[in-house]
């Protein structure tokens, strides 16, 4: 079973995720431009390397997230873990990321 | 006489605890610490079972997990379990165990027959054999063959005990509490990691336990084991299993093991407590030290009762205190077999002779031997057994200069052991499962662990390294590693533990000893025991053109079994090698694969048993459903309500009634499991628009909309009616199977497409159930549960929705149908759905408002035509095949699927297409999934024009009908096509548009 | 529109919904009076929205990964990078709504009413990490999972809301209601070993 690290929730087991197929597969802009062939290309062409193999997941049981892992077909190795670059990054300090938005109230009143 | 084995003093049995146990029938006793093997062996047992093929009779040959002969059957009834291991089977009072394979007794065996016509049971005699008339196979051969060749019974019963499961997490997980993996664990606990070591026998100690006069740091090897179990104790973080075998090693450091928690207990002792539990350990860091097997010799008549591995009679001698024979031959190619020598020698055992293989030997063992007046007699072989159902003597001859024949007089040697070893293989199964590399060691004569890719390292003799200095230096510097690869520090410099050891000479490896007749003419050399497989089977493969050793384990059976080869593995891919002239490591091993030795299936299983088997989903108004005497259908998880029986109604009967009840007054379905997500944000409308193959930008607010989610290829994944409940917040409604799959679906577009579309999605489809109120009297009801709220049709129009209180609960009332009558989904808030549902029936009372279920809601529809997702589409049906082109819009320049539709196969002719079908004979109802085909002449190959997808009586109707997928349906309107079914009957059926009912959708406007 | 009709609990079946665990020593199992949730999406990195929501809630929002926020009157799990779930009060949910729209005025967030999607059921006492363990695959090591964390994980094959509350430990469960029953008769057999017991209602 893998254990994969989520970029927001932390390593999980692979029964947590689903599998999206490939990674970095852009949907055409506009699909009608495309000749049958490069349509074709689009909907069922797909590398299969024996190797490092960008591919989407998502945390289906956690965040809800989709994110993109690099794994060795071979051993299961997993290489990368890396968020789209337009999802919400993953945040460490909470004080920080609240920023003046704290209310000054919230410090007597909260307990975690 | 009991015991007569026994010897005075020595071992770690506890010989004040006598525990009385029946082998065969017969009363034996044993001591607390004995395994059914060493207590038989105490008692003078040896013969124990009868081989798979050629019911030959077998003793023990080993003394651990590895045994392929003492195959047992433990405990009767409900209890009994076959195939356990007599090694490894703890005694405990009133233990019952049989042996296996054998009728009427393993004393007299008729099938040992067998024995006299193993010409016809050589390699491959299954596929040679039992090959002609087909129409043999299944009446006489499989019948035979399986009384014949078998090993344990299953229970007829159903399993009394519990099993269950456990998740854990470690930095260090040491496998083997031998001398290697104690020195291991030890480190890594002194670093402060979380450390778990797990073993299979009860005791720590591994090797150590059959050893006899180690010391490590100065103390008996015994004493320095307790003391590091002690220690290990006093490691709060330190978790100690033993009785455990590690049996899977899965990707990413995920080992499975088994536990044997109350094995070694009389049956039923401990109530409430799992009888085994399977361990799931995700480790950071594993060190193996499994240590290794030994490998038997393969001469003639190897199998004989009284031909044990050496190791095993050391261990029988020094850990049970039991001497398996009283003069005892050993034959060996290393100088392991000398420890045994002298341990049994120094017990009060005759030595009469060391048959050694090798030309000469002159190490410290061999001179210790030599001193206490032990015979050496090398560059000999043992080439004839003596005894059938136990050893009685041997006869030596001296080899032949290359080894391959035997020359000059046969000596003849009595006894009533032969302690033989072959070298040893290190234990690298669970390396392997790793997917870690192994490489051939010449020296050794074994694979051993090359390339990890796992985080992972062994240590001691699993990795080649016999020698205890050895054992435990390797042990300590790998749980240091260990500890360190983890990102722990180590609080203090290593403490490795001190031993010493005797220099061994090299081994001598001889993979088939020579007999006094060439192999496979007289007398047989085993290679595995376990499946009979012997090396003149091993030489016919390989001259009938097997060159892979994984072909040549199919064929000849060789490494199956229970024992997966452990003791014979190497022995046969050396023999092959050697028939093919190709060197072993290009033959190369077979896989290993988990698990290491076998589970029962109760372990597996865990409590996935009875109630627990599965999960189930229950709605808000289950416990109604479940008063009110509901059959249930499972859909999916889901436990729906399938038909409400009154009386002793039949199911056919109910439904009847039910469809009568929502045509002609009212019916309610509980529609709790449709999915349901809420969807939110400025750009809403924009990506529904995108989804669904419809128009979505102009829905007023309130308005209710039916889309066809399709994905790229233009084909159909599901359905549903969505609303809009203001200027950017809908709700979606999808079907009850794949709630999950459409939100992961429309996230990953969002997510991954489009992120710049300003959109969030929440599942909603526990917050609100949904009751859906459906018939001519449909609105009576709903008026009198909603008193304030306008239903006239003007105010409250087929597709809109509207908020209000009903029974005194904020409510969305939806009027859509799926019935094709008039109708109201009323959703409320989970949490007070079953107050309102109650409510909802109090007040129908008078309209005799039926509940229905699953089985009418199809009917209903299907007279409809409305499709369902899963049953009428397949994930090839594209709108357009349903004729559904009014959902797909023509204006949108782009959404999921559009561009597939210009795809020629799209709109290919021959198509399959949507129909309905009435058959011929109105009482008959089709089979789902019946073929359709184009004329009544049923012959051979018949073209295929689709099959029947729903298919109901309809009360409405007066008659059966049918929904189809077929080749040009709709041109085929009004044709007769035909229904081949199981039994030859041929059905003949119109082709019909496929709405049968209010086509004009008059009632549900109403 | 507040409705103040009692909320059933979701394992009523089995057992009444209680408000509180009494403080025994013992492993006990209980399902809680289904609290009001709401489910809060935003951008934690739009200023505006998190000055909203903090304003309403009287708390940070735990911006952090498998963290909770707690004040007297709520608590805020982390569910994601842009969603939280708030448990209130049963019924102040409606009034929790209506004050979290209106400080969030047009900022792109959604605030949906959940309290009825899930079940709370809470498990404390000394064995409840091993009883959780044999169905969950997350490590609850007192260093890994401590009191103040959440995770969105499964259990025995159920999605759940774990959220550690003390270090007796005590774990809330919360669970899709559909699958509360299921979850329930599995507790209650894990427990078993242990002499767990059912909270008296």
């Amino acid at each position: 079973m893998l254990l994969i690290n989520c970029p927001w929730c932390g390593p999980r087991d692979e029964t947590e995720f689903s599998y999206g197929g490939e990674a970095h597969r852009v949907r055409p802009a506009d699909p009608s431009a495309l000749t049958d062939e490069q349509w074709a290309d689009f909907l069922f062409m797909r590398t299969n390397p024996k190797g490092a193999h960008k591919e989407r997941w998502v945390h289906s049981h956690g965040c809800r997230r989709w994110f993109n892992v690099e794994r060795h077909t071979v051993t299961h190795q997993i290489l990368n873990v890396y968020p789209p670059a337009s999802a919400p990054q993953p945040v460490q300090d909470i004080e920080a990321a609240n920023g003046d938005a704290a209310p000054a109230s919230s410090q007597k009143g909260a307990r975690s | 006489m009991t015991n007569t084995h026994r010897t005075p003093t020595g071992g770690t049995v506890d010989r004040s605890k006598t525990i009385s146990f029946t082998f065969n029938g017969k009363s034996y006793q044993g001591h607390a610490g004995d395994t059914l093997a060493s207590a038989l062996l105490a008692n003078g047992v040896h013969l124990v079972g009868r081989s798979f093929k050629y019911h030959r009779p077998r003793g023990i040959l080993s003394a651990g997990s590895e045994e392929p002969n003492a195959l047992i059957q433990l405990e009767r009834g409900a209890h009994t379990e076959p195939n356990l291991r007599a090694t490894q089977i703890e005694i405990y009072e009133g233990l019952t165990a049989s042996s296996q394979n054998a009728w009427p007794s393993v004393e007299f065996d008729v099938g040992a027959v067998n024995n006299l016509f193993s010409k016809i049971f050589v390699a491959g005699f299954y596929y040679k054999t039992f090959m002609h008339p087909q129409s043999m196979w299944m009446r006489v051969y499989e019948p035979i063959i399986r009384r014949a060749a078998g090993l344990g019974k299953s229970p007829q019963e159903a399993d009394p005990d519990i099993y269950d499961k456990m998740h854990a997490h470690c930095e260090v997980l040491v496998v083997g509490a031998g001398p290697a993996g104690l020195a291991a664990a030890l480190e890594a606990a002194r670093g402060g990691a979380r450390v778990i070591l797990a073993d299979e026998q009860p005791r720590f100690g591994g090797s150590l336990l059959g050893s006899r006069g180690e010391t490590i740091d100065g103390m008996p090897a015994l004493e320095w084991v307790a003391k590091a179990e002690a220690e290990l104790r006093s490691h709060p973080e330190v978790t100690l299993l033993p009785r455990t075998t590690v049996t899977g090693y899965f990707d990413h450091n995920y080992l499975v093991m088994a536990e044997r928690r109350t094995d070694h207990l009389p049956r039923g002792s401990k109530p409430g407590v799992s009888r085994q539990r399977l361990w799931k350990v995700r480790a950071a860091q594993v060190v193996l030290a499994t240590g290794s097997h030994e490998r038997p010799l393969v001469f003639a008549d190897n199998d004989r009762p009284g031909v044990m591995l050496a190791g095993a009679a050391r261990t029988y001698v020094n850990q049970f205190g039991v001497l398996p024979g009283r003069r005892v031959v050993v034959f060996t190619n290393n100088d392991s077999a000398y420890q045994a020598a002298l341990d049994l020698h120094d017990s009060g055992a005759a030595v009469p002779a060391i048959i050694d293989l090798r030309k000469s030997v002159d190490g410290p063992l061999a001179r210790k031997a030599r001193a206490q007046g032990i015979r050496i007699i090398t560059n000999s072989a043992i080439s004839e057994v003596e005894g059938g159902k136990k050893v009685r003597g041997v006869q030596v001859q001296a080899l032949a200069a290359d080894g391959e024949t035997v020359t000059g007089p046969a000596e003849s040697i009595a006894c009533d052991l032969i302690a033989m070893s072959g070298g040893w293989n290190p234990a690298v199964h669970l390396f392997s499962q790793s997917m870690g590399k192994l490489r051939y060691d010449e020296a050794l004569a074994a694979f051993v662990p090359n390339l990890s890719v796992q985080a992972e390292r062994s240590a001691g003799a699993c990795k080649g390294s016999f020698a205890l200095p050895a054992c435990l230096a390797e042990g300590a510097e790998a749980g240091r590693a260990a500890l360190a690869a983890a990102g722990l520090d180590a609080a203090e410099p290593a403490r490795v533990p001190t031993a010493e050891a005797l220099e061994e000479q090299p081994l001598r490896p001889l993979w088939i000893v020579p007999g006094k007749k060439p192999v496979g003419q007289k007398g047989k050399h085993f290679v595995d025991y376990q499946n009979d497989v012997t090396a003149a089977d091993v030489l016919l493969a390989s001259r009938e053109g097997y060159q892979s050793v994984e072909h040549l384990k199919r064929y000849t059976t060789t490494g199956m079994g229970t024992d997966q080869g452990k003791t014979s593995n190497v022995n046969a891919l050396a023999i092959l090698a050697k028939s093919l002239a190709s060197p072993i490591p290009q033959v190369g091993t077979t896989t290993f694969r988990p698990p290491y030795t076998p589970l029962t299936y109760g372990t597996i299983a865990g409590r996935d048993v009875g109630e627990l088997a599965d999960v189930a989903r229950v709605t808000p108004i289950h416990a109604w459903h479940v008063e009110q005497g509901a059959v249930f259908e499972d859909v999916g998880q889901w436990k729906r309500p399938w038909y409400f029986p009154r009386g002793a109604e039949t199911m056919e009967e109910a439904v009847r009634r039910e469809c009568r009840a929502v045509r002609t007054s009212v019916g309610v379905l509980d529609a709790s499991t449709l999915g349901k997500i809420d969807i939110q944000g400025p750009d809403a409308a924009t990506f529904l628009n995108r989804m669904y193959t419809n128009a979505w930008l102009k829905l007023d607010i309130g308005r209710c909309r039916y889309g066809v989610m399709c994905k790229e290829d233009g084909m159909i994944m599901d359905d549903g009616v969505t609303t809009r409940l203001g200027p950017n917040h809908f709700i979606m409604t999808t079907t009850t199977g794949n709630a999950a799959k459409v939100l992961d679906w429309l996230e990953e577009y969002l997510q991954t497409e489009w992120p710049e579309l300003k959109v969030y999605l929440t599942s909603v489809t526990e917050q609100w159930s949904t009751a859906s109120i459906a018939g001519p009297k449909a609105r009576e009801v709903v008026a009198a549960l909603a008193p304030d709220l306008d239903l006239s049709a003007e105010a409250f129009p087929f597709m809109s929705m509207k908020e209000a209180v009903v029974a005194g609960v904020p409510a969305r009332i939806f009027r859509i149908s799926f019935t094709g009558e008039l109708s109201y989904e009323i959703n409320v808030p989970s949490h007070q759905a079953l107050h309102v549902w109650r409510e909802m029936m109090r007040v129908g009372a008078r309209y005799d408002i039926t509940p229905y279920g699953t089985e009418t809601m199809h009917v209903l529809r299907a007279e409809k035509g409305y499709i369902i997702v899963g049953q009428e589409t397949d994930g090839t049906v594209t709108p357009f095949d349903l004729g559904m082109d009014w959902i797909v819009s023509k204006q949108k320049k782009d959404f999921v699927g559009k561009r597939s539709y210009a795809r020629p196969g799209a709109v290919d002719d021959g198509r399959k297409q949507l129909v309905g079908l009435l058959p011929e004979d109105p009482a008959f109802v089709l089979q789902e999934g019946a073929q359709i085909v184009e004329d009544a002449d049923n012959r051979t190959p018949i073209p295929m024009l689709g099959h029947v997808t729903s298919s109901y009586y309809s009360e409405t109707l007066g008659r059966s009908f049918a929904l189809a997928l077929i080749k040009n349906g709709t041109n085929r309107l009004d044709q007769a096509v035909y229904a081949p079914l199981d039994g030859g009957r041929i059905v003949k059926c119109t082709v019909t548009k496929p709405v049968f009912f209010d086509p004009e959708g008059v009632r549900l406007h109403g | 529109m507040a409705n103040a009709l009692p909320r059933a609990g979701a394992v009523a079946r089995f057992a009444p919904a209680v408000t509180a665990l009494a403080s025994s020593a013992g492993l006990v199992l209980a399902e809680m009076v289904p609290p009001g949730q709401v489910n809060l999406r935003g951008n934690p990195s739009d200023p505006r929205f998190l000055r909203a929501a903090g304003s309403v809630l009287n708390c940070l929002l735990p911006v952090g990964a498998n963290t909770v926020q707690s004040t007297d009157d709520i608590t805020v799990l982390w569910l994601g990078p842009d969603e939280w779930l708030i448990l209130t009060a049963p019924g102040g949910e409606t009034e929790l709504i209506e004050r979290l729209r209106a400080a969030l005025g047009d900022v792109h967030a959604a605030v949906t009413d959940v309290s009825g999607n899930r079940a709370r059921l809470r498990l404390s006492g000394p064995e409840a990490r091993m009883v959780l363990a044999k169905g969950c695959g997350l490590d609850l090591h007192p260093q890994r999972f401590k009191a103040g964390q959440c995770a969105q994980t499964t259990m025995a094959r159920v999605g759940i809301i774990l959220h550690q509350l003390d270090d007796r430990p005590t774990y809330d469960i919360l669970v899709r209601r559909s699958f509360a029953e299921y979850t329930w008769m599995w507790l209650k057999d894990a427990m078993a070993e242990y002499g767990g017991t059912i909270a008296a209602g």
